[in-house]
């Protein structure tokens, strides 16, 4: 019933956007096709403007991965992490969490493939993958699109919210599921 | 902080590599992930175009400042260097709400104009403002109300309650949320005080 509803919004939303925007528009007397060709236009510089920042992000995580240095950081934190709950299986996937929102999607249905989505691990992984947004990702594509260079303190704030959430989904997983 | 970070992964990989004596898959790893982000951009294009479009129709008609001004009570606690009624607000509503609903695609041009309006009132600095870093910590942590990709997944293994973890995510990422516009907010003061943030 829920899921038929929030699905039911999903598909609904943007065929709704595309059109109400362009009607309210109309009616406001904007010329409707020119102003979505200036709009679209200034869409094409901005996802060519972000692709040296992505590319560095991407080919740091990528070596990183690749490399197996990720497992190896997934074992070194395995005693901690097994003290508060955590499977080691799950390990991977927490510590990709930030990086690569791909590359969590394709672990949490590995993750499940194994398991099963409603063991332990696979609710575990669900949560997690669905809590938090990749924050180099947002990162790099939102500061790139303006050309900031200088990040401050967002990527500490950002990588707080993701072990935040990562702690948040252990403790409510440990709690309901059992 | 990200230099460290990304010298880091870089080196941590390579040096890894080297010892397992699969050096090879470095290169391998680079090139591709190289190509990899062009693509991305080259996807993202279309997306962008059709959501910019959209948003410029929005902007002339006078929507998106209405949209500001309906939020603004909420919006001037949250973003106290952004002017009540600029268009940056907008921006930025559109993008949490999108996020919220799950239309991934949709957010983005919304978040990245909502950034040009912020970097409009930074003076086109390369260094972060305030209301960036906010904006970012919001948007990292963001509330999806379905998730509707991790559902899918789930809901093509077999399970028998796709939809069970749609409260817990909700639980965890609102403390995440907290957290973050809490560390946020402190960070934001620290800088005002004049310790380098």
């Amino acid at each position: 019933m829920l899921l038929s509803a929030l699905t039911g919004i999903s598909q609904w939303t943007i065929p709704l956007l595309l059109l109400l925007v362009p009607l309210y528009g109309f009616c406001k007397k904007v010329p409707v096709y020119e102003a979505f060709v200036a709009g679209a236009e200034e869409g094409f510089s901005t996802a060519v403007k972000i692709i040296p920042f992505l590319a560095g992000m991407m080919i740091a995580i990528s070596v990183f991965r690749a490399s197996g240095a990720m497992d190896y950081l997934a074992l070194l934190l395995d005693p901690l992490t097994a003290r508060i709950g955590a499977p080691s299986e799950i390990l991977p996937l927490a510590i990709m969490r930030p990086l690569s929102g791909s590359g969590v999607l394709g672990m949490a249905a590995e993750l499940m493939r194994i398991y099963g989505p409603d063991s332990f691990i696979g609710r575990l992984a669900s949560v997690m993958q669905g809590t938090t947004d990749t924050t180099f990702f947002v990162l790099t594509v939102y500061f790139g699109s303006v050309g900031i260079k200088k990040y401050r303190y967002a990527v500490v704030t950002g990588l707080t919210a993701d072990i935040t959430g990562f702690l948040a989904s252990l403790y409510i997983c440990n709690l309901l599921f059992r | 902080m990200l230099n460290v970070i990304w010298l880091l992964l870089l080196t941590a990989g390579i040096v890894i590599a080297a010892v397992n004596g699969n050096i090879e898959v470095v290169t391998e790893a680079a090139l591709g992930a190289a190509q990899g982000a062009v693509k991305v951009c080259f996807d993202l294009i279309g997306v962008m175009a059709l959501w910019l479009g959209i948003m410029k129709i929005a902007e002339q008609g006078g929507l998106i400042a209405s949209l500001a001004k309906l939020v603004r009570p909420v919006m001037v606690r949250i973003f106290p260097s952004i002017p009540a009624e600029h268009p940056a607000m907008g921006a930025i509503i559109l993008n949490i709400s999108a996020n919220m609903l799950g239309l991934g695609n949709a957010a983005t041009p919304m978040g990245m104009k909502a950034m040009q309006e912020m970097q409009l009132l930074n003076k086109g600095s390369e260094e972060a403002s305030e209301a960036m870093c906010t904006f970012l910590a919001l948007n990292t942590s963001c509330i999806t109300l379905l998730p509707a990709t991790i559902i899918g997944v789930r809901l093509s293994f077999g399970s028998a309650n796709p939809t069970e973890i749609v409260g817990p995510c909700i639980f965890a990422t609102c403390t995440a949320m907290v957290i973050a516009m809490s560390l946020d907010w402190w960070f934001r003061k620290k800088s005002r005080w004049g310790v380098k943030g």
